[in-house]
C-alpha cells in the first residue's frame, strides 16, 4: 500500500486539478438533450467550456446563472429560477443539471430551495427534470464532481423499486453500467461492444460515447446535447439483471443505485489490462449465461502476445504518472503488470482508491510536484494531461497524454485503453515511445588516436 | 567468381574447421537450411564501413530485403545507412544492360553522395548473366576518381560464412595497404608510453558496444588503426597492414583477413572476445603478450585489476538476482563459449549450448567450462530448443533474434544476443547491461499472466471464486 504524501506547500504550481464543477457538468453531458447550468459567475462556465471544446472538438451545451454583484450579495436563488425558466422555455431540455460552484456555495446559495421555487412558479415545466448538485471547486476534483452528479441524478431520477414496481431481472437482457469520468468515449464504445457481444443491452450512466464521441449529426445546431443516455431509461434501471460499476469513485453512486433498485452489482476499479478485463468478461459470462465469444478469446490472446512483445521495452521502464485517482490506479496497475516501475505518482486529491496505486508513494499535488519527483526519481516517461507538455520538455522526456484536458492534440477523447484491445493499443503506444528513447544507447566515443575525421558528438 | 577461387577461400589453413568436422562450411541441405547466403555474409561484414557507398548490383530482392537492418553504429558518417541498389529490370537482364546500369549507378552515387569509396556487391542474377563487375569497377574508378571496390559474392557461391571471407578477401586485395597510417599527432605522444597500432577484425560495433572498449585501449596506448568493420572508415581500412597485433573478435568469419595480413605484413593475431569480465581482461592481456612490451603488460595488469574491482562491485546486486538461474544458450561460433564464461561469471547455470558453427577448438573450450557432459546442440530447431527448456526448467533462452518469437510464443523469457539487438554487451560495462536485460525479462510479471488460462476455462467452481473476487462491494 503506498504512502500518501499530503500537500505541504502554499502555492499550487502548474495545477493538475480540474474542478468538481466541471466534472459534474461532464456527467450531465452524457445524457440526451441535456444541458448543465453552472451556478456561479459566468466565468466558471466560460473557462470550463473552453477546455471542453478544445478537448472534444465539439460545441458544448453549457449555461450559467451568471451571478453578479447584486445576486452575490442579495441572494442568488432568483438567478437560478430565472436561468432554469429561460432554458426550459427556449430549449425544452430532457435534463437540466445545476452544479454549484465555489462562489454559490460560499455565498450559501440554497439551490434546492431555488428549484422548489422554480417548480412553484413555473408548473408548466414540471416535466423537465432538474438535478442540482453541490460541487464547490474548493474540494474534490473532476472525478469526484462527476461522481457526485451521478449520485444526484440517481437520487433524483431513479425511482425506488417499491414505488415504481421494478423487479431486478425483469428485463433479462438489460444491464446497468455506471461509468466513471476516467473512461473516454472511445473506452465506452468498446465497453458497449463487449457487453453486446454477450447478448446484453447496456444502459450506460452516463453515455459520453453517444454524445461526445465526435460524430457528425444530421441536425445542424442544437443548444442541447445530441445523443447520450435517454433520461427515460433511468426509470427502468430497477428492472435490469445486474449493474456494472467501473471506478471506485462511483462507490457512493453505486450504493445509492443498489439501495434504490435492489439490482446486484459487480464493481471494478478499472478495466485496463489482462487481469481487470478477465474479471469483466467472467462477470458478463455469468450474468448472461452465454459462452465467451470467440472474438474476445482472440483479443485476449492478442493482448497476451503484445505483453510478450513489449515487455522488453516496458520492463523496468520508469513512469511518472499524474491524474485523478481512478485513472492513476488503472494506469499504475497496468504498467506494473508488464514490469514497469511507477517511480512517481501524483493525484490532485486524496481518495480511498489511492491505496490501490502501484507505487511506493502517492503525492497529493500538482504538476510541479510531478516534475520535481519525476526528475529526482529519473523517470523516463511522463503520463498526464496536456498541461504536462512543458514539464516534459524541461525534463527532456516524452509525454503520453492521458486524462482531462487534452487540448493540444486531436482525438484524445476517442482513445481506447480499456479491455483487451485497448490495453494492447496502449502497450504498443508505450513501447514505441520508449523505443524512441534509445535506451541502452551507448554514447559515441572518439578514440584519441582515431584516424577518423568525421566524428559527431551528437548523432542526429 | 571462379570455382577454384571459391575453393581457395574455403580452404582456410588458419581455420580449425579445416582439420576436422567442417560444420561451419558444410554444404547447405535443401529443405532444411537456415541462415544467409554469400551475398548476405559479404554485405553484413562490410556494411558498417560508414563513409562508403554500398551499391548492391542486382535485382531488388537482395538489397530491398536487407538494407538498413543492422544494429551497427557509426560515430560520424551515416552514408552506410542509405540503401543503394541497381534494382535491375527484366530489360537489363535480357538486353545485357546490367554493366551499363552499374556504371551509371556508381557515377550517381559518387556525384550525389561524395563517398570515400564505392563498394559494389555482386549478386546472383548479374553473376549468372556474366556481368564483369571487376572491369566495371575498374573503369568507374578511373572515370570518376573515387576508389570502387568489387565484392564478388553472389548468393549461390555458398553460405553466409563464405560471404564473410569473400568480403575480407576483397578488403585485403583491393584496400589494405593503399595508404600509410596517419602520423600520430604530437598531442597524444608520450615519452613514457609507447603507442602501438592494432586492428580489431570481426568487431561490428553492435549498438555501439565497441565504445565500451575503446576507452580502455586508449588508456593503454593501443591505437586501433581499423575495426573491421564496426564504425570503420575507408581510410582506416587502407592502413590496416601496419598493425603490430590483430584481434579476431568473436568470430572466425574473417579469419582469412588475419592470416593474410600475417602472411603479407607479419602482424601476429589472436582470437578473443569482449563478452564477459574474464574475456575482456584476457583480450587485453593477449594484446600485451603479442606486442611484447613489458611496460604495456604492466600497465595492462593495473588497468585490469582496477576495472575488475569496479565492475564486480556494480555487478553484485545483479549477481544476487541471477544466481542459480538456468540458461539455454543457442548461438554460433566463438560466442558459444565466450558467453558461457560471462554467464557463469554471473552465477548462472548454462544448461546447454548451441554448437552449430563451433569448431573442435570451440567445443573443447565448452567442455572445459561446462564439464565433460556438456549438452551441445548441433541442430537448434525450435521444437528441440523448447523441449530442452521444458525438460530442464530453463529460466531464460539466449539466442539470435530469429529465435525470439519462438521463445515468446512458448512463453519463455528471452535475450537477443545477435547483431540486430539494441543493447551493447561488450566490455566490462556491457556486462551490467547484459545482467540488467536478463533480470528484466526473467523477473517480468507478464509470465504468470500469459501462462494463466482464462477463468471461464478453468473447470470446477471458478464462478464462486471469481464472484468473491470481483464482488468486493
Amino acid at each position: 500500500m503506498p504512502e500518501i504524501l499530503k500537500r505541504k506547500k502554499a502555492l499550487s504550481v502548474s495545477p493538475l486539478k480540474a474542478s468538481q464543477t466541471i466534472g459534474a457538468a461532464l456527467a450531465f453531458l452524457g445524457f440526451h438533450r441535456s444541458i448543465p447550468m453552472l451556478h456561479g459567475s459566468q466565468g466558471c462556465t466560460a473557462f470550463g467550456k473552453v477546455f471542453f471544446v478544445r478537448h472534444f472538438r465539439e460545441p458544448i451545451p453549457l449555461q450559467t446563472t451568471a451571478m453578479d454583484q447584486v445576486s452575490t450579495v442579495m441572494g442568488s436563488e432568483d438567478s437560478v429560477i430565472e436561468g432554469l425558466k429561460t432554458i426550459a422555455e427556449k430549449n425544452n431540455p430532457s435534463l437540466l443539471g445545476v452544479p454549484t460552484t465555489g462562489l454559490s456555495e460560499t455565498q450559501g446559495s440554497d439551490v434546492n430551495m431555488a428549484v422548489s421555487g422554480f417548480r412553484k412558479k413555473y408548473p408548466q415545466f414540471d416535466a423537465i427534470p432538474v438535478v442540482p448538485v453541490s460541487t464547490p471547486d474548493y474540494s474534490g476534483c473532476l472525478e469526484s464532481g462527476f461522481a457526485k452528479a451521478l449520485e444526484a441524478i440517481i437520487d433524483t431520477l431513479v425511482p425506488l423499486a417499491d414505488d415504481a414496481g421494478t423487479i431486478p431481472g425483469k428485463r433479462r437482457r438489460q444491464i446497468n453500467v455506471l461509468v466513471g469520468s476516467f473512461l473516454t468515449p472511445g473506452d465506452l464504445e468498446e465497453l458497449k461492444d463487449i457487453i453486446e457481444a454477450f447478448g446484453l443491452r447496456p444502459v450506460l450512466i452516463p453515455d459520453l460515447s453517444d454524445s461526445l464521441d465526435g460524430h457528425l449529426d444530421s441536425d445542424d445546431f442544437s443548444p442541447l446535447t445530441i445523443g447520450g443516455t435517454d433520461v427515460s431509461e433511468l426509470l427502468t434501471l430497477g428492472d435490469s439483471v445486474a449493474t456494472l460499476v467501473v471506478g471506485d469513485s462511483l462507490h457512493n453512486a453505486a450504493d445509492k443505485l443498489k439501495q434504490r433498485t435492489g439490482v446486484d452489482d459487480y464493481r471494478f476499479e478499472h478495466l485496463m489490462g489482462l487481469e481487470a478485463t478477465d474479471r469483466l468478461i467472467q462477470a458478463l459470462h455469468e450474468i448472461s449465461g452465454e459462452p465467451v465469444p470467440y472474438k474476445l478469446e482472440r483479443q485476449r490472446a492478442q493482448l497476451q502476445d503484445a505483453m510478450l512483445d513489449t515487455h522488453f521495452m516496458l520492463g523496468m521502464a520508469r513512469f511518472a504518472i499524474a491524474g485523478d485517482p481512478d485513472l492513476l490506479v488503472a494506469l499504475s496497475q497496468m504498467m506494473a503488470g508488464v514490469g514497469g516501475e511507477i517511480v512517481t505518482a501524483v493525484s490532485p486529491v486524496n481518495a480511498r482508491s489511492l491505496k490501490q496505486v502501484m507505487a511506493d508513494r502517492v503525492k497529493i499535488g500538482d504538476l510541479e510536484d510531478l516534475e520535481q519527483m519525476a526528475s529526482d526519481n529519473k523517470a523516463e516517461l511522463l503520463i498526464t494531461n496536456s498541461h504536462g507538455v512543458e514539464s516534459a520538455l524541461r525534463l527532456g522526456i516524452p509525454l503520453l497524454r492521458a486524462g482531462f484536458p487534452q487540448y493540444d492534440t486531436l482525438g484524445g477523447y476517442q482513445k481506447n485503453w480499456i479491455a483487451y484491445r485497448g490495453a494492447r493499443q496502449l502497450l504498443f503506444e508505450l513501447a514505441n515511445i520508449l523505443l524512441t528513447l534509445e535506451k541502452g544507447e551507448i554514447h559515441p566515443y572518439q578514440s584519441i588516436y582515431a584516424q577518423k575525421t568525421d566524428f559527431r558528438e551528437h548523432l542526429i | 567468381m571462379k570455382q577454384k577461387d571459391i575453393a581457395a577461400l574455403l580452404d582456410e589453413p588458419a581455420c580449425a574447421h579445416n582439420k576436422k568436422s567442417k560444420s561451419g562450411c558444410a554444404k547447405p541441405k535443401p529443405g532444411a537450411t537456415a541462415g544467409g547466403c554469400a551475398f548476405d555474409g559479404a554485405q553484413i561484414a562490410l556494411l558498417p564501413i560508414a563513409d562508403v557507398a554500398h551499391i548492391v548490383h542486382g535485382s531488388i530482392a537482395c538489397a530491398g530485403s536487407s538494407w538498413d537492418n543492422r544494429g551497427t553504429r557509426s560515430s560520424g558518417s551515416r552514408l552506410f545507412r542509405i540503401g543503394m541498389t541497381t534494382d535491375m529490370t527484366e530489360q537489363d537482364v535480357i538486353m545485357g544492360r546490367g554493366e551499363k546500369r552499374l556504371f551509371h549507378s556508381i557515377k550517381q552515387a559518387v556525384e550525389n553522395y561524395h563517398p570515400a569509396a564505392v563498394f559494389v556487391y555482386n549478386t546472383c542474377v548479374p553473376a549468372l548473366i556474366g556481368d564483369d563487375i571487376e572491369a566495371v569497377c575498374k573503369a568507374a574508378a578511373e572515370r570518376w576518381g573515387t576508389p570502387v571496390v568489387p565484392v564478388d559474392a553472389a548468393g549461390f557461391y555458398g553460405t553466409k560464412n563464405l560471404g564473410n571471407r569473400i568480403a575480407g578477401e576483397s578488403m585485403v586485395k583491393y584496400v589494405c595497404g593503399t595508404r600509410e597510417p596517419d602520423a600520430l599527432p604530437e598531442s597524444v605522444q608520450s615519452e613514457t608510453k609507447k603507442i602501438h597500432d592494432v586492428n580489431l577484425i570481426g568487431e561490428y560495433n553492435i549498438a555501439g558496444e565497441l565504445w565500451h572498449v575503446l576507452p580502455l585501449l586508449d588508456e593503454l596506448g593501443l591505437r586501433v588503426l581499423c575495426t573491421l568493420s564496426g564504425d570503420a572508415r575507408y581510410r582506416e581500412v587502407q592502413s590496416m597492414h601496419r598493425s603490430e597485433a590483430n584481434m579476431m573478435v568473436c568470430s572466425k568469419a574473417m579469419i582469412n583477413v588475419a592470416r593474410k595480413l600475417q602472411d603479407a605484413f607479419g602482424s601476429p593475431w589472436f582470437e578473443g572476445s569482449f563478452y564477459g569480465v574474464g574475456d575482456v581482461s584476457q583480450a587485453l592481456r593477449d594484446f600485451a603478450r603479442l606486442i611484447d612490451d613489458a611496460d604495456l603488460s604492466e600497465r595492462t595488469e593495473t588497468l585490469i585489476q582496477r576495472e575488475e574491482t569496479l565492475i564486480n562491485e556494480k555487478l553484485s546486486p545483479w549477481r544476487e538476482k541471477l544466481k542459480g538461474k538456468k540458461v539455454l544458450l543457442y548461438t554460433g561460433g566463438v560466442k558459444s563459449w565466450s558467453v558461457i564464461a560471462a554467464l557463469q561469471d554471473l552465477g548462472m547455470e548454462v544448461v546447454a549450448t548451441g554448437t552449430k558453427k563451433s569448431t573442435e577448438d570451440d567445443k573443447a573450450r565448452i567442455r572445459e567450462l561446462m564439464g565433460r557432459d556438456a549438452v551441445m546442440l548441433e541442430d537448434g530447431n525450435p521444437r528441440a530448443l523448447i523441449n530442452i527448456v521444458r525438460e530442464n526448467d530453463v529460466d531464460i533462452l539466449i539466442a539470435g533474434g530469429r529465435n525470439m518469437y519462438t521463445a515468446l510464443k512458448a512463453r519463455i523469457p528471452f535475450l537477443d544476443i545477435n547483431q540486430e539487438r539494441e543493447f551493447g554487451y561488450a566490455g566490462y560495462t556491457g556486462m551490467v547491461e547484459l545482467a540488467r536485460q536478463m533480470v528484466l525479462t526473467i523477473e517480468s510479471p507478464i509470465w504468470s499472466a500469459v501462462r494463466q488460462p482464462a477463468t471461464w476455462h478453468v473447470a470446477g467452481d471458478s464462478k464462486a471464486v471469481v464472484n468473491e473476487e470481483i464482488n468486493h462491494a
